[in-house]
């Protein structure tokens, strides 16, 4: 069985995002780019699947620009036999995503598509569920823990009301929170090695993906601030404040 | 000319209040009509709490042994039939309708807008990105059905008083059976529910335990108030993982929080910044989370929560 891992680059988790001053968008020049932190989780769980044997291969996709390719060489690196790179220049949308990585499935049929339950970028957690619907199977999303029996995945989703337990038949598409593993760190030597892995490259374009009317964002803002608070210097004057304004 | 089907989460046989956040998003796009669709096994008790909701027109119901379960790829067939005629369709951006609501959007060939936190007009909305650090404005085709999450910490719900009319409609989809629901597995807890208290006391890796969490456990019952915690508690096993507040747990904004031993992460602020009243104990004075609380005590919160839960 194959598994496909959707890998997007996205602005790392730790970089606190400008706003630009005219609305236009947000500051992603000179800003630091990584794996997806939910992506890294996916990758890991094939990875994982692929060392007890329940899988041949794992292949890392990834739809975005020409310079994409170090990322994917990440992937690579980090363990995965081969990698896919549907380049667009433009940032797509989670139909179009869904749509792209369907025609990857249509060509792959990977036993199992991961992804993670949400990009920290759009933060819109659909493209998992898109492809799932699109494709006619099963979904598993928010998944902090795997089993594959033969056929079917059995898998522990994390849902507001606690841990929800589901049984999937495979091919399935299963989506990451982040208990579900801890990614391992990437050596050097398996970075030199991740230059030799195949990367094949498919213009979107090619694909044949039908065009979506899809959302337009007319404007960027910052987030309303907060008055600035202050700082109280014991318990009784906590205690004061919030009996003042009728919390305690 | 807004028509709009809102589709109800519930649990156990009980509506949950999204359910009413939403319908407070609806009006909020100035709707002709509003809809509240239960999908259930027996709907009936569900439907009647729906019917009550200010504002609702219609509760629509289908009876059916595999919807007991909320399975996203059981439940979205169904809903994608009922919304021919509707403008919009929207459920609350829980863990259920985040599962759900993007099937519903591919079934129907639309882009879905996520975690609605404001309405311009009947196709322009504000949502949150990059964890709430950019608040951008969208805007969805005008001729094709609006999908929609609502942020449920943006909206309040709407109050009781309406009595809809309740009718079952047929939801004869061919639905898939290669999903199936094992077990839920749920905390037991006394204390009020984490996305709709009004008070909560969250507890971070500071703690250092699951047994020394046990004051904070105290302290929001002296208080009346619900219990959270930061990703590191949660990862750290003090507490289950669906007391998690951020951009990858719950999303709150209760009257007063309380985050104590808690540091303050991006991911962390992005599930409080709409809280009322934030309060930082931490021993750090230097702790991101001061930046955004509006009273903060520095100190060693083993001394300062016993205090503090005789004080009150």
């Amino acid at each position: 069985m194959k598994i496909l891992v959707a890998y997007k680059r996205v602005v790392d988790y730790n970089v606190r995002i400008q706003v630009r001053p005219d609305g236009s968008g947000v500051v992603t020049e000179g800003v630091k780019l990584s794996a997806n932190p939910f992506d890294d989780i996916a990758l890991e769980e094939a990875l994982r699947l692929r060392d007890k044997g329940l899988a041949t291969e794992v292949i890392v996709a990834t739809i975005g620009p020409a310079d994409c390719q170090a990322h994917l060489r990440n992937g690579l690196a980090m363990g995965a036999n081969r990698a896919i790179h549907v380049v667009s220049d433009e940032a797509v949308q989670p139909l179009t995503a869904a749509r792209v990585l369907l025609k990857l499935v249509e060509k792959e049929q990977p036993g199992i598509v991961i992804l993670g339950k949400q990009a920290i970028d759009d933060d819109a957690s659909q493209t998992g569920q898109m492809l799932a619907t699109l494709w006619g199977r099963p979904q598993a999303t928010f998944a902090s823990k795997v089993e594959i029996n033969g056929e079917t995945a059995r898998v522990t989703r994390e849902v507001d009301a606690g841990l929800e337990v589901l049984d999937v038949d495979l091919p399935a598409v299963i989506t990451t929170d982040l208990r579900l593993n801890e990614p391992r760190f990437i050596k050097l030597p398996d970075i030199m090695k991740a230059k030799s892995k195949p990367m094949e490259t498919i213009a979107i374009a090619d694909l044949g993906v039908p065009a979506a009317a899809l959302l337009t964002t007319t404007h960027y803002a910052p987030p309303a601030k907060r008055s600035k608070g202050v700082m109280v210097k014991d318990v009784a004057e906590l205690v004061a404040a919030l009996k003042s304004k009728g919390l305690a | 000319m807004s028509k709009i089907l809102v589709i109800a989460e519930h649990l156990n046989g009980k509506l949950n209040s999204a359910t009413s956040r939403c319908v407070t998003c609806a009006n909020a796009i100035k709707a002709d009509s509003i809809d509240v669709l239960v999908l259930a096994d027996a709907p009936e008790a569900i439907a009647a709490e729906a019917a009550q909701i200010a504002g609702v027109s219609k509760v629509l119901t289908i009876a059916n042994a595999a919807n007991a379960h909320a399975l996203a790829q059981v439940l979205a067939p169904q809903i994608a039939k009922v919304a021919a005629g509707y403008t919009h369709v929207l459920a609350p951006s829980t863990t259920f309708g985040k599962d759900l609501l993007p099937c519903v959007a591919a079934l129907l060939g639309v882009a879905q807008v996520s975690d609605v936190m404001a309405v311009e007009d009947s196709h322009t909305f504000k949502r949150p990105i990059y964890a709430g650090n950019a608040i951008i404005t969208v805007k969805a085709p005008a001729d094709q059905t609006v999908v929609a999450t609502v942020r449920t910490a943006s909206w309040p719900t709407t109050g009781n008083g309406g009595s809809a009319s309740v009718e079952p409609v047929a939801g004869d989809a061919a639905l898939p059976t290669h999903t199936r629901f094992v077990e839920l597995q749920q905390g037991k807890s006394d204390r009020p529910d984490l996305q709709s208290a009004r008070k909560v006391v969250s507890g971070g890796r500071a703690l250092g335990s699951s047994d020394a969490f046990s004051i904070i456990y105290s302290l929001a019952d002296r208080m009346g108030a619900a219990v959270g915690a930061s990703r590191a508690a949660v990862d750290a096993g003090y507490v289950p993982n669906e007391l998690q507040v951020g951009q990858t747990g719950k999303i709150i904004s209760p009257d007063l929080y309380v985050a104590i031993g808690i540091s303050g992460a991006i991911q962390h602020l992005t599930g409080i910044k709409d809280a009322g009243t934030i309060v930082a104990i931490n021993k750090d004075g230097d702790a991101p989370i001061f930046e955004i609380a509006d009273y903060g005590l520095v100190g060693d919160l083993f001394q300062i929560i016993p205090e503090l839960e005789k004080s009150l």
